[in-house]
């Protein structure tokens, strides 16, 4: 809210000078100063502070302002993206991990809110306001309680696999099996190595068999739970936002024939569009930024198959001392969410429709 | 359309302050003000500051005897102390350093040394001990850094085998067939294999496994971690070894039995047997009080009896006001006095050849563990080690379906990486 508040002041600057209006100015600012103070402090401070840490020798004795510590221009970032060594296995493996966490729980959370949300928002629905509170629930649930929930659920004896077995599956031994799920696919089709080209060479000291092997058995409990958690939350977003849609467009589209499919994917989900760019970057971003559940659950392990960069980022730094890798770590995944966050924004920008799926002419076309 | 840029911006800036606030939040700006400190002649710092003790407690018990047995130096020395049992000891201390107010007195692991000794957050105090010469020249080892003595070994465990009685002697088996070699290892561990439980379990980790390289004559690295001897041989025949055992299914790793670790298999029943350390009497005690277990030594291998051991030593900040109050109140902790009430109360062994006796009496059931003292080696402690050991226990934990040399020959190059 506040940084609306900022930005439109920022856009307003040019407007001064008239006598009446100069106050205004002087008292808007007066009020955004407590927040930009503290946003100074606690944000940008830290963030400027940590960009010459991940560029500096810094040893994690003392300031790392004090002299010292020199500038080793980008040699923490390159231990990590070229270094060759395990900094550099270890970034690829954690970027790995993430990226199968983002390509399932993203899509499939938002699509899961959005249908819940249809669901608990028709009007037929007795007892709405109680599947609301209970796919909600989740949500406001701790994620380290919810976690903690998550190991016993998928323990080797525990109840998920204990149901499978009611059905003949023999459950895998969730928490601790690091083979990816799509290596295991192809080793049931009987698949067990990859072709050499694809295991021989690699990017980030990870083989390319390893990166389309899918994200570990672990990391697919995690998986879920991303799911199973935050659709509540979302689910929420696009209620609000089914609620403002008018009537009057569903009516107009049902008086032209249009059945229920048709109503939804040509009407509803094109007018929830704004909202459906929030639900992504939020997944996004929260996505690539997983670290309480790897912390309180599993520190990373399988065989590192729920390592995420974020994880490792503090790891390197308050375990092993890396402190400048750890800053880079941070900085780079910084880089990889807003490079994310701009290629959603250029899919899903306002289009004209295109010509030949028009079924009404425009109102432009319809002037000339 | 400017507005939602700089939003995105402003978005995306304070995601990645999330990720970095934890880097960030440890950088605090130095402070020089100590208490009007002054040097001694032997090179401590002396004050009248109060002296604060961190330490990562295991539990109740672990912070209620340390924190008496610092209550009673502070009387009798008049400098007030106080213990902290810390939530998270390796960021708190990181904290500490970074900001030059780091805690007087702490726990710090064999993992931890050498990263902070390197830059300088310790003081070097080991020669100034005057009860030097009574720890056990290899827990000296663990804790010389470039080639000083850093800081007291505070306790110390090993590795032996524990062996459930009731299953053993379910089995048929008698004292007089406890394992002394890899052999018997394994033909009771076969025996020992029924439908409801396996012959032996334990991590599937270094950290359980090494015992059989060293029993084997290998390690990880030699015993100043100044070089990588990964691939050994010995080292590839003790994983062929426990291979072996896992294909025969008479071992099976605690994970993949759905348990936490070793002791729990062995209580709940699983496993008949278990690799573990002395802290697993404390465990069974809590959670298993009715299973009746024995202690014997771990099999000899090729090169006779081997074992790990760990250890957590009293380091003393470089930051530190008062150098010289730390170092009497660490002499005190190391004292035999101490350390056998530390030993009662949460299961450690005295890092000090002169308490061996006493101790040996007060537990007789645990001797082996003791023992192991005069044949175990320390886990390797140069600067990184700690994640290049995690690295292998990943795959480690997949023995069954892995090629030791493969396993050994990574783990090598990245052990020699860190010695360059």
């Amino acid at each position: 809210m506040m940084m609306t508040t900022i930005a439109d002041t920022t856009t307003r600057r040019g407007r001064r000078g008239s006598g009446i209006r100069r106050g205004e100015v002087l008292s808007g600012w007066l009020f955004t100063a407590p927040m930009l103070v503290l946003l100074g402090l606690f944000l940008v401070v830290p963030v400027l502070m940590a960009l010459w840490v991940s560029f500096s020798d810094w040893n994690g004795h003392g300031s790392p302002f004090s002299s010292g510590v020199r500038f080793v221009g980008f040699t923490n970032y390159q231990a990590i993206v070229a270094g060759g060594g395990l900094a550099e296995q270890d970034f690829g493996t954690s970027l790995r991990n993430n990226a199968w966490y983002v390509v399932l729980v993203v899509p499939i959370q938002t699509a899961l809110a959005l249908f819940l949300a249809v669901l608990v928002s028709r009007q037929v629905l007795r007892g709405r306001g109680f599947f609301r509170t209970a796919f909600y629930f989740p949500s406001v649930t701790s994620s380290v309680a919810i976690t903690v929930l998550w190991l016993f659920l998928f323990n080797t004896t525990g109840a998920v696999n204990k149901v499978l077995s009611w059905v003949g599956i023999n459950g895998p031994n969730w928490f601790n099996n690091p083979s990816g799920i799509i290596q295991d696919a192809l080793a049931g089709l009987g698949v067990r190595t990859g072709p050499s080209a694809l295991t021989g060479h690699g990017f980030l000291g990870v083989s390319w068999w390893d990166w389309i092997g899918g994200p570990s058995v672990a990391m697919s409990a995690f998986i879920l739970m991303a799911i199973f958690t935050t659709s509540g939350t979302f689910m929420l977003l696009f209620i609000a936002a089914l609620q403002n849609l008018s009537g009057e467009v569903q009516e107009a589209a049902m008086v032209d024939g249009a059945n229920g499919w048709q109503r939804f994917w040509r009407i509803t989900l094109p007018q929830l569009r704004p909202t459906l760019f929030t639900v992504l970057t939020l997944g996004l971003i929260g996505c690539w930024q997983i670290f309480d559940q790897i912390y309180t659950g599993t520190q990373g392990g399988p065989d590192k198959t729920t390592l995420s960069p974020a994880y490792l980022s503090y790891q390197s730094a308050f375990n092993d001392q890396e402190w400048g890798q750890g800053a880079a770590i941070a900085f780079i995944l910084f880089v990889i969410i807003i490079v994310f966050t701009l290629f959603q924004r250029w899919l899903l920008r306002d289009r004209g429709v295109p010509r030949r799926r028009r079924l009404v002419p425009t109102a432009k076309e319809a002037q000339r | 359309m400017q507005r939602r840029i700089t939003r995105t911006l402003l978005m995306g800036t304070l995601a990645a302050a999330t990720a970095v606030a934890l880097v960030g939040c440890g950088s605090g700006f130095s402070s020089g003000s100590s208490g009007g400190s002054s040097s001694s002649p032997s090179g401590l710092t002396s004050s009248a500051d109060p002296l604060t003790v961190l330490i990562g407690s295991s539990g109740d018990a672990e912070t209620k005897a340390v924190s008496d047995a610092v209550s009673a130096w502070s009387q009798s020395s008049g400098t007030k102390a106080s213990v902290i049992p810390a939530n998270n000891l390796d960021q708190q201390l990181a904290q500490g350093f970074s900001a030059k107010k780091p805690a007087d007195v702490f726990y710090l692991s064999t993992n931890a040394l050498a990263g902070y000794a390197s830059n300088g957050s310790l003081l070097a105090y080991g020669d100034q001990l005057t009860n030097k010469s009574d720890f056990y020249p290899s827990l000296v080892k663990s804790f010389t850094y470039d080639g000083q003595l850093y800081c007291a070994p505070k306790d110390f465990s090993t590795l032996q085998l524990v062996i459930n009685n009731t299953l053993w002697q379910q089995a048929g088996l008698t004292s007089a067939d406890y394992p002394k070699t890899w052999d018997q290892l394994e033909a009771v561990a076969k025996k020992l294999t029924t439908g409801g439980h396996v012959g032996l379990s334990m991590n599937g980790q270094y950290e359980r496994m090494g015992a059989f390289m060293v029993e084997a004559g290998g390690n990880l690295m030699n015993a100043d971690s100044t070089k990588a001897t990964a691939n050994s041989q010995a080292n590839i025949d003790a994983l062929s070894y426990v291979k072996k055992l896992l294909t025969d299914g008479s071992l099976k790793f605690a994970a993949d039995l759905g348990e936490g670790d070793g002791g729990q298999a062995l209580g709940s029943g699983k496993a008949a047997m278990t690799v573990e350390g002395n802290w697993v009497t404390g465990e069974l005690a809590n959670d298993f009080p009715n299973v009746k277990y024995t202690v014997v030594p771990m099999p000899s291998g090729a090169k006779g009896q081997g074992t790990l051991q760990f250890s957590n030593c009293w380091g003393i900040a470089a930051d530190s006001p008062n150098q010289k109050a730390a170092l009497s109140l660490v002499e005190k902790l190391t004292s035999a006095s101490d350390q056998l009430a530390f030993s009662k109360a949460f299961g450690v062994l005295p890092s000090i050849q002169s308490a061996a006796d006493q101790w040996k009496q007060q537990n007789p059931t645990l001797v082996p563990f003791l023992d192991g003292a005069n044949y175990a080696q320390g886990v390797p402690a140069a600067k990184g080690a700690a994640q290049v050991v995690a690295d292998l226990d990943g795959k480690l934990a997949q023995l069954k379906s892995q090629d030791p040399k493969t396993l050994l020959d990574q783990a090598q190059k990245n052990f020699a990486a860190l010695t360059k």
